[in-house]
């Protein structure tokens, strides 16, 4: 049996709800009723995203792609596409309003992702270095050693208007130039592979998935600036990502990619692999170098910048992993090419690791420009479980929140600053209706307060002092003055702060406070967590009119603090409840209120 | 202390020659000391005393940098030590709950180990599957999607193995 | 292979991408690539690779090559597959357990049918092969 079209129906929740099935069932008789059943399978697939254009139908090999498709269309699809081999142009979806797509004019892709850094991850094998080099690996580099100067190297990252990954956003080819105008016996270049925002793995996956890519970046860097040696600082967290990256660096040694004559260019360069150890604060440059040396990982004032004083005194280049991963690509397609993509402050594509309360979570590179709505609904596919869109949270422990009502802004660097939030490096965590806001910003106030590594007393004593506070306020210990307290505080932190950890430790709560004053007032005024989640405000109770009696919540309860007679509605002793929420968990007549 | 009684571990040939290899290196400190944590599942007092005797560096500098890293122990975990995953997408899909469920099934609080050593309890900053969230990690072994239900399985799996 | 020169280099990547342009005639032409970054592993990828090895094994499938690559980014469809093979379209299926994986190499594999309900889409074009050029 061979099949000769393949007909997939989306059958993902949103496109579920607006009949899928039906659309599948029409297909199969359908396909039945002309006679072409053994011509053309027809399947129910996972999600395509672009749920909103949803009830979606993909037929492959043509790849064409049909959007908003109702029953009534399949015998149509059959007829044309199947029986005549002719699209039904009508319901084909319109790629012309794709923001990759305008990026590059004479392709046409309905895709909302552009993978320049994930080019390799998914596809290659990690662990085997001629797949790389199949796929143009290793093309840069040659290409730089043997017809670029290091000059023409900065030239085109300029052209590129690549800017740093990491979360500031420094535009890489002044960074590379700074340490390459500097004289200096040694120099070095250092990959920053300490991805410690809690909600973020996009640099994990690219090591894991393309190693290679690394290697050549830092290699293209070292013969930019003049530098021998290279440090890549990775956190020990990541066993599969260093043992991908060991057996990376084996390989290219045994092909003289790394070590002395490189190609036969006189050139030499090999790297080394440095272990964090579970430090926030080590994403800081100066922090990370200190580290890197063998110190605790406490920031130094700048000036001096790593560019001429870093890693044991000598000039130093540091990028993170997703900045590094764009290199060999500019340089091999060209500056032009890389700029072309994007918008006008920031080019190119930026990764994502979206998470929380989305149906398709995932590691997502989408150009720069690209709206949130796009990544939350024609990506993501939407709320899990059909809630409401709360807020997504971008920046990490560095960020903040950005509400429903400016789902519609482009990503880039200005556009998330100008919301309170920052660009980051690609933390996106979803939340829902669940979510409390309040709650959310004491999680990062205490992420940062623990990770604070003590050396400056505005982050040191104002992150507990605000810290403190929050709590209070999650405990219904609240006031309004608190209010006015925290925001002084965050001023005095994000003014006086020695480096970015405590610059920015204020930035969740201070985003929370703009956009949802009203959950504070909620929890301070009315001592009520509105989305339930703040378990000293949260009261159980038992709806007598629901509750049969059928005793299992007594029987679940922790601390039997439920009681009643048989077959009769019972209650909760609220002075002894934990409000651990088991009742509410196990009843299945939905007797039991949260409040 | 006698200086004798601080050579009083024994390290492996592996760690011996890591040390060696390393010694002359510089920066070198956090690599050993995860080669030392490698090595005894933590790192004991009298090891960083041997360290600080073979590297020549002051026994409060290895206190000061093993004590900054939240990756280095200095207690004894259990022999099986469980991760609960503290990054916010697990947090936001009820890490805590995990935590506070296996607390009640072990009877332990968070970094104690249970009295017959097989099991202790810590929060870890994101492992990195934030796709499978909540997630935990026991050993190598990394449990994606985890719920409340699922943990006595879980921790009957590893006991006495 | 030794130390490469530039020549050397350009030779070699000229042979593997030829290599890879001929999977369909080879005698190696089934091609089935399991994402084994750390969320795949955790979500079960080792259990569907034993499964493809033994099913290949049980039904004497030679032609058939099982390889790991990184992470495909579809995390909520993890474990994540693609299948290679002449006369069928690249196929990126999600949720492969080790059922899923069996059912892969009876159904796509040997019988050329395409397993229902695990079929997921290719995120993005590729920009190393032609796209965005």
């Amino acid at each position: 049996m061979n099949f000769k079209q393949y007909i997939l129906v989306c059958g993902g929740t949103g496109c579920e709800s607006s009949k899928s099935d039906e659309i599948y069932r029409n297909l199969l008789s359908a396909a039945e009723s002309k006679d072409v059943k053994s011509d053309v399978q027809i399947l129910k697939t996972g999600c395509f995203g672009l749920c909103e254009k949803g009830p979606i139908v993909k037929v492959l090999p043509d790849e064409s792609f049909y959007v908003h498709v109702k029953p009534e269309d399949a015998t149509e699809i059959i007829e044309e596409h199947v029986i005549k081999g002719r699209e039904v142009k009508r319901l084909l979806y319109d790629t012309s309003d794709s923001k990759a797509n305008k990026a590059m004019e004479n392709l046409d892709f309905y895709q909302k992702q552009f993978r320049i850094v994930l080019r390799n991850c998914g596809v290659i094998n990690p662990e085997d270095i001629d797949e790389y080099i199949a796929r143009d690996g290793y093309a840069a580099l040659s290409k730089v050693l043997s017809e670029m100067t290091p000059d023409d190297v900065i030239a085109e990252l300029k052209i590129s208007g690549l800017r740093g990954r990491g979360g500031a956003g420094f535009p890489t080819w002044l960074k590379w130039n700074l340490t390459k105008e500097v004289e200096s016996d040694q120099k070095y270049v250092v990959c920053n592979a300490d991805e410690g925002d809690p909600g973020a793995y996009m640099d994990r996956s690219t090591l894991e998935g393309d190693p290679h890519s690394l290697i050549e970046a830092m290699a293209i860097a070292a013969y930019t600036i003049g530098a021998d040696y290279g440090y890549i600082y990775i956190r020990a967290e990541y066993p599969l990502a260093i043992n991908r990256l060991k057996i990376a660096m084996e390989q290219a040694r045994g092909y003289g990619l790394l070590g002395k004559d490189i190609l036969g260019s006189g050139f030499n360069f090999d790297l080394e692999i440095r272990l964090g150890a579970g430090a926030f604060v080590c994403g800081e440059e100066t922090a990370l170098i200190a580290s890197l040396e063998g110190e605790r990982g406490m920031p130094r004032p700048r000036p001096p910048f790593p560019s001429v004083k870093g890693v044991f005194g000598k000039p130093t280049v540091i990028n993170n992993v997703e900045t590094w991963a764009n290199v060999p690509v500019i340089l091999h397609k060209g500056g032009k090419w890389f700029a072309s993509i994007g918008t006008e402050d920031s080019k190119g594509t930026k990764v994502f690791a979206l998470t929380g309360k989305i149906n398709n979570s995932g590691l997502v590179e989408v150009p720069m420009g690209t709206t949130l709505r796009e990544i939350v609904y024609d990506i993501g596919g939407g709320i899990k479980d059909g809630k409401k869109f709360k807020a997504v949270q971008t920046g990490g422990p560095s960020g903040g929140v950005i509400t429903a009502d400016y789902i519609d802004t482009p990503i880039d660097y200005a556009s998330l600053q100008k919301l309170g939030s920052i660009m980051g490096s690609g933390g996106m965590i979803i939340m829902d209706e669940d979510d409390c806001m309040v709650d959310v910003a004491k999680f990062y106030l205490d992420f940062t307060v623990d990770e604070s590594c003590g050396k400056c007393a505005p982050c040191r004593v104002g992150g507990k002092t605000m810290l403190h506070l929050l709590e209070g306020i999650t405990k219904g210990k609240g006031t309004m003055d608190d209010i006015e307290k925290m925001k002084k505080i965050a001023l005095g932190m994000s003014k006086a702060s020695l480096c970015g950890l405590g610059q920015t430790a204020p930035n969740p709560v201070l985003s929370t406070l703009r956009y949802f004053e009203d959950e504070y007032l909620a929890h301070i005024q009315e001592k009520r967590c509105p989305a339930g989640k703040c378990k000293d405000l949260t009261v159980y109770e038992i709806i007598s009119d629901k509750c049969i009696g059928c005793g299992l919540c007594a029987r679940r309860c922790p601390v039997s603090c439920i009681s009643g007679e048989k077959r009769q509605p019972h209650v909760i002793d609220q002075e002894k409840c934990i409000k651990c929420g088991e009742c509410y968990s196990v009843c299945k007549f939905e007797a039991v209120s949260k409040k | 202390m006698s200086v004798n009684a601080i050579a009083d571990i024994e390290f492996s040939s592996e760690l011996t020659d890591f040390i060696t290899e390393w010694k002359e290196k510089p920066g070198n400190l956090i690599m050993i000391l995860h080669k030392v944590q490698q090595e005894f599942g933590f790192i004991p007092r009298e090891a960083a005393m041997k360290v600080s005797e073979l590297l020549d560096v002051p026994l409060a500098k290895i206190y000061g940098v093993a004590t900054f890293y939240h990756f280095f122990k200095l207690k004894k975990p259990g022999k099986h030590n469980i991760q609960v995953c503290m990054g916010t997408a697990c947090y936001l899909k009820g890490g805590q709950d995990l935590v506070e469920e296996l607390q009640s099934l072990l009877g332990v609080e968070l970094e104690e180990v249970t009295d017959d050593g097989e099991f202790s309890i810590e929060t870890v900053r994101c492992v990195g599957c934030c796709g499978l969230a909540p997630v935990m990690v026991v050993g190598d072994e990394v449990f994606g999607k985890v719920e409340k239900q699922q943990l006595p399985e879980i921790i009957a799996k590893f006991r006495n193995r | 292979m030794g130390k490469l020169t530039l020549e050397e280099l350009k030779k070699l990547r000229e042979s593997k991408q030829k290599e890879m342009s001929l999977r369909d005639t080879s005698d190696k032409n089934v091609h089935i690539i399991i994402g084994m970054g750390t969320c795949g592993i955790a979500a079960g990828a080792k259990d569907a690779y034993s499964a493809f090895v033994d099913e290949l094994a049980a039904h004497n499938l030679g032609n058939v090559t099982v390889k790991q690559t990184g992470c495909m980014g579809l995390c909520h469809a993890e474990p994540t597959v693609e299948v290679i093979m002449p006369e069928m379209p690249r196929i990126i299926y999600g949720n492969v357990n080790a059922q899923v994986a069996r059912d892969i190499v009876r159904k796509h594999v040997l019988g050329k049918i395409l397993v229902n309900d695990h079929v997921f889409d290719r995120p993005a074009i590729d920009i190393v092969e032609g796209g965005g050029n």
